[in-house]
């Protein structure tokens, strides 16, 4: 069944790349598609059990003499990430696209974006890991160089760029890791169980140091975020929102599967330095935020303070080997809440962003103004997205913050108290954008401004639902997740 | 002295005799037909190659190594010289020395097998100077063109000088040595400073038919000015030959001490210095050129670790086949497109040529390590090599170099995929040489994924002496 959701949108990419179908025929099949392979992957949630380790798993031999597989499987961890992808891929498919050229090759891409990203949470095989790695590298620098805007090429080129280097290092870093074991392995399930560099000083701390910086490229945290703004806001905006949702996940995902499953120890002993840089990450973000102009460029820097919440949960949660079992239990389940919170939350976020570019070719906040009146649906969607993500108790982002923040107090209580500073940095932003797009004077050239469409309403309200049930119902979710099991058995 | 050992051998020189006598009977406009002989001797060559799979022995009084290296020597030049040979009908359709060519090719290629088959010091030397002589001739093919003779007499010049100083190495080590067979070299007492300059200079001299510093210098040239076909025989063949001849050498000498740092050493400078030169280059067969040059370092890292890590040979067969392969598709579609070659020339080329903008796409891909490209599983085994013999510096140092060729790929990449196209289709050559382009591509995706058998077992080979 997993297989089947990873292989299958790669099938369907290789079909709209090659067969000459309309535009409206390949929009039909990718969105076809996108549900089919959410479909498989609700299939395996209703037969999955919390807490029970590894489940749905498959295994067929790739490469034997070098330990590779293909295996496939989910845990409390991956289940939650892989379904949010899967529903916020067939959100981003459906949206109408912003400019309509080479309708076919840009679903091709997304699908195959879509697979890759799949592929990447539901493997059970560092190698196969790093391929789907990579492989959303390439697909979101041809959907952002083709179908973003003016300064597109180049964004994307520092994209590729900045996250190949993350991703190569972290090769490295699964070199070295899997060269100590004997016969080599690149199974997760036993690399975990092994722990093959406990007790191994300098080495250890340099493969952590490797997936450390790989992955904070990829969350990002500060001071290698700097390729997020310029992709986000030259990127069309439903691949803005699978950039936000999904692609910046992998690098929290691989933060909990690969240095704090396999390399507890030295992890715990490295954990505070990575609270220290989620921490800053949480402050720069959310500053910087504050002060930029270009509405796209604001939401992207909120990804690096919320991303930064979220690892400093994962910092949080790996921070001893043993000991405050509690805190650190509520920490990951909080981060990884949190990643789905803001999987859904920013989502919506960035194709709201797309629908206001797609209307006025603007992004500039001094631009807007007084939409209220014009385009309540907007509004409506926007100020309830914009709430989830300052953490308003009663949605999404306020179950994540509140159980990470929890955790934190109880292990680095200092940290947790400079953290809150960014939670009222971050309300202050928000309350802000919405001010100036839906109240005050209007522009004239806003007259006429249209609502958004019946699908764009539709696909919005579907994502916000969930960010409500989320925050007013978490306990199905939390539930899934079954952190213990991730921190103790170290496979959940 | 069983000649059938170097049956693979012969039967080339059989087909570039074929070719020749062909291209005396033939009026002008068949002189494509001498491609035939020169296939059926290449297919010949390989069928003989994979007859003599299982022997590990030398031969010809042990001037001649008939291992697993030998056989993949065999296998990946002979591959290569018969997709670079496709592409020549339509390239030389109007070139009145037309029919030579194959004949010269197949004795370069002869050569390039013959380094890495060789296990006496001047049976190398031999082996190089007929890849050299015909390597030079080959780049100067378009003798009315100016690119071309420079690219010759470069390749001339340089080659010159580094096979003097070949030569001058393999006296020395000679000399002090006393013998000039493997079987006797291996773990002689090389340690006396003449013999040590003896070794490095013969490194040197290898590295010029490898492409690598300090002998690099024709090979930008050489790509940009040499005919196309010409060019991807000339970047891909010797290089295969020089890269098994230096893992011999290194082979031999595991315990010399200065050998493993020079030539690592020579590994990052050569990957370094071909990435440098590359970024910024507008022309993109010379960028190719200079990519190749980068490869070159990276081949490099396999043989530093020879023998200190298990799988460092296996890896440097598979990188070499991954590297060939791209290399020739990146050439075959700059052949299929007549040789354009300003990065201008290929805006928006996905829009009006879709099939060879993905394969050239793909290609490049391939050469950063894209999974799951041929590349990738080929840059993965050498990653693993290098870190397992402890080079892990090495490994980094390749990786911050694959960065920065990601860069000079997607100057060539971004236009082509995101810019709107110059002109109306760019004429195209023949049909064979789309259906090359096409083929090397597809196979860079199908060898990329079922690699598996080639990174494990499959690639366990056999090192004589």
């Amino acid at each position: 069944m997993l297989t089947f959701a990873i292989l299958l949108p790669f099938a369907a990419a290789a079909a709209l790349a090659l067969a000459p179908l309309s535009a409206s025929a390949a929009r039909a099949t990718a969105i076809a598609t996108a549900a089919l392979a959410l479909l498989a992957l609700v299939v395996v949630w209703t037969g999955f059990t919390p807490g029970a380790g590894f489940q749905a798993v498959q295994e067929a031999p790739w490469i034997p003499a070098l330990g590779v597989a293909w295996r496939v499987g989910v845990d409390g961890v991956s289940l939650p990430l892989a379904l949010m992808s899967g529903l916020l891929f067939v959100a981003a498919i459906a949206w109408p696209m912003e400019r309509a050229v080479n309708a076919r090759q840009y679903y091709a891409w997304f699908l195959f974006l879509e697979g890759a990203s799949l592929g990447l949470f539901l493997t059970l095989d560092l190698l196969i890991f790093y391929v789907f790695f990579d492989l959303s590298l390439v697909g979101m620098y041809f959907l952002i160089g083709r179908w973003g805007h003016e300064g597109a090429q180049r964004a994307a080129l520092k994209f590729f760029l900045y996250t190949l280097a993350g991703s190569l290092l972290i090769l490295l870093a699964i070199i070295a890791l899997v060269l100590a074991t004997d016969p080599l392995t690149f199974d997760m399930r036993k690399l975990i169980g092994m722990q093959p560099m406990a007790g191994m000083d300098l080495r250890a701390g340099l493969i952590l140091l490797g997936f450390v910086i790989g992955f904070a490229i990829k969350t990002p945290l500060f001071p290698v975020h700097t390729w997020l703004p310029p992709a986000h806001v030259d990127a069309p905006g439903p691949a803005s929102a699978i950039l936000a949702g999904v692609l910046l996940k992998m690098g929290v995902y691989g933060l909990v599967r690969i240095p704090m499953q396999m390399l507890r120890e030295t992890f715990a002993t490295y954990a505070l330095a990575l609270g220290v840089v989620a921490l800053i990450s949480i402050l720069w973000g959310s500053i910087v935020a504050f002060a930029q102009e270009n509405l796209k460029r604001r939401i992207a820097y909120t990804s690096v303070n919320h991303m930064g919440y979220a690892v400093l949960g994962v910092a949080v949660a790996g921070s001893a080997v043993a000991g405050q079992e509690a805190a650190r239990d509520l920490a990951l389940t909080g981060a990884v809440v949190e990643m789905v919170a803001h999987g859904l939350i920013t989502g919506a976020l960035f194709l709201i962003a797309g629908a206001f570019w797609a209307r006025t070719q603007e992004y500039d906040l001094g631009h807007y103004g007084g939409l209220a009146a014009p385009a309540p649906r907007m509004m409506g969607a926007m100020g309830l997205a914009s709430f989830a993500s300052l953490g308003l108790p009663g949605l999404a982002g306020f179950v994540a913050e509140v159980q990470i923040f929890i955790g934190a107090f109880a292990v680095w209580p200092w940290i947790a108290a400079i953290g809150l500073l960014g939670l009222i940095v971050t309300a202050a932003l928000f309350l802000g954008m919405l001010q100036r797009l839906f109240f005050g004077d209007r522009l004239p050239a806003l007259e006429g401004l249209a609502d958004l469409t019946r699908t764009e309403s539709g696909i919005l309200a579907v994502l916000l639902a969930l960010v409500v049930l989320i925050g007013v119902w978490p306990a199905w979710l939390l539930e899934m997740i079954a952190a213990s099991a991730a921190l103790t058995f170290g496979g959940g | 002295m069983p000649v059938a050992d170097v049956g693979p051998e012969i039967a080339l020189i059989a087909g570039a005799i074929a070719a020749l006598l062909l291209a005396m009977a033939l009026p002008q406009r068949l002189l494509g037909w001498c491609l035939v002989p020169a296939l059926a001797a290449l297919a010949a060559a390989l069928l003989w190659a994979l007859a003599q799979a299982s022997e590990a022995r030398l031969t010809f009084s042990g001037a001649w190594a008939l291992d697993g290296v030998t056989l993949w020597a065999r296998g990946m030049i002979v591959a290569a010289t018969a997709l670079c040979l496709i592409l020549s009908p339509g390239w030389f359709a109007r070139d009145r020395r037309h029919g030579e060519f194959y004949t010269i090719t197949l004795f370069s290629a002869l050569g390039a097998v013959g380094m890495a088959g060789a296990a006496d010091l001047m049976q190398l030397v031999m082996a190089v100077l007929l890849s050299s002589v015909t390597g030079y001739v080959l780049a100067a093919w378009h003798r009315d063109w100016a690119l071309s003779v420079e690219a010759g007499m470069k390749y001339f010049l340089i080659g010159a000088l580094a096979n003097a100083l070949l030569v001058i190495g393999v006296i020395l080590v000679m000399g002090m040595a006393g013998s000039s067979d493997y079987a006797t070299l291996k773990g002689a007492d090389v340690s006396s400073p003449l013999a040590l300059i003896g070794l490095a200079l013969i490194v040197c001299g290898l590295a010029f038919k490898l492409g690598a510093l300090p002998g690099h210098a024709w090979m930008p040239d050489v790509a940009e000015g040499a005919p196309v076909p010409a060019a991807a025989f000339l970047t891909v063949a010797p290089k295969i030959g020089a890269a098994l001849a230096l893992y011999r050498l290194a082979h031999l000498f595991p315990e010399v001490e200065m050998l493993r740092p020079l030539i690592a050493a020579l590994s990052v400078m050569t990957m370094t210095l071909g990435n440098l030169a590359a970024l910024w280059q507008e022309d993109v067969r010379r960028l190719v050129g200079w990519s190749s040059v980068s490869q070159s370092g990276y081949a490099l890292m396999a043989v530093a670790v020879a023998d200190l890590a298990p799988r460092a040979l296996p890896s440097l067969l598979w990188f070499l086949a991954a590297y060939a392969l791209a290399n020739i598709t990146a050439f075959a579609v700059i052949a299929h497109l007549r040789g354009r070659t300003a990065l201008h020339d290929y805006r928006g080329l996905a829009r009006t040529r879709p099939g060879m903008a993905a394969a050239l796409i793909v290609a490049f891909l391939s050469l950063v390590g894209i999974p799951p490209l041929i590349g990738f599983t080929g840059k993965l085994g050498l990653f693993i090599a290098t870190i397992d013999g402890g080079y892990a510096w090495l490994a980094l140092a390749a990786v911050l170099n694959t960065v920065a060729s990601l860069f000079y790929y997607a100057r060539v990449i971004g236009p082509m995929y995101f810019a709107a196209p110059q002109e109306a289709r760019p004429e195209t050559l023949t049909l064979s040489s789309g259906v090359a382009a096409m083929f090397c591509a597809a196979a860079l995706i199908g060898l990329g994924i079922f690699s598996g058998p080639f990174l494990g077992d499959a690639v366990d080979v056999m090192l004589r002496p």
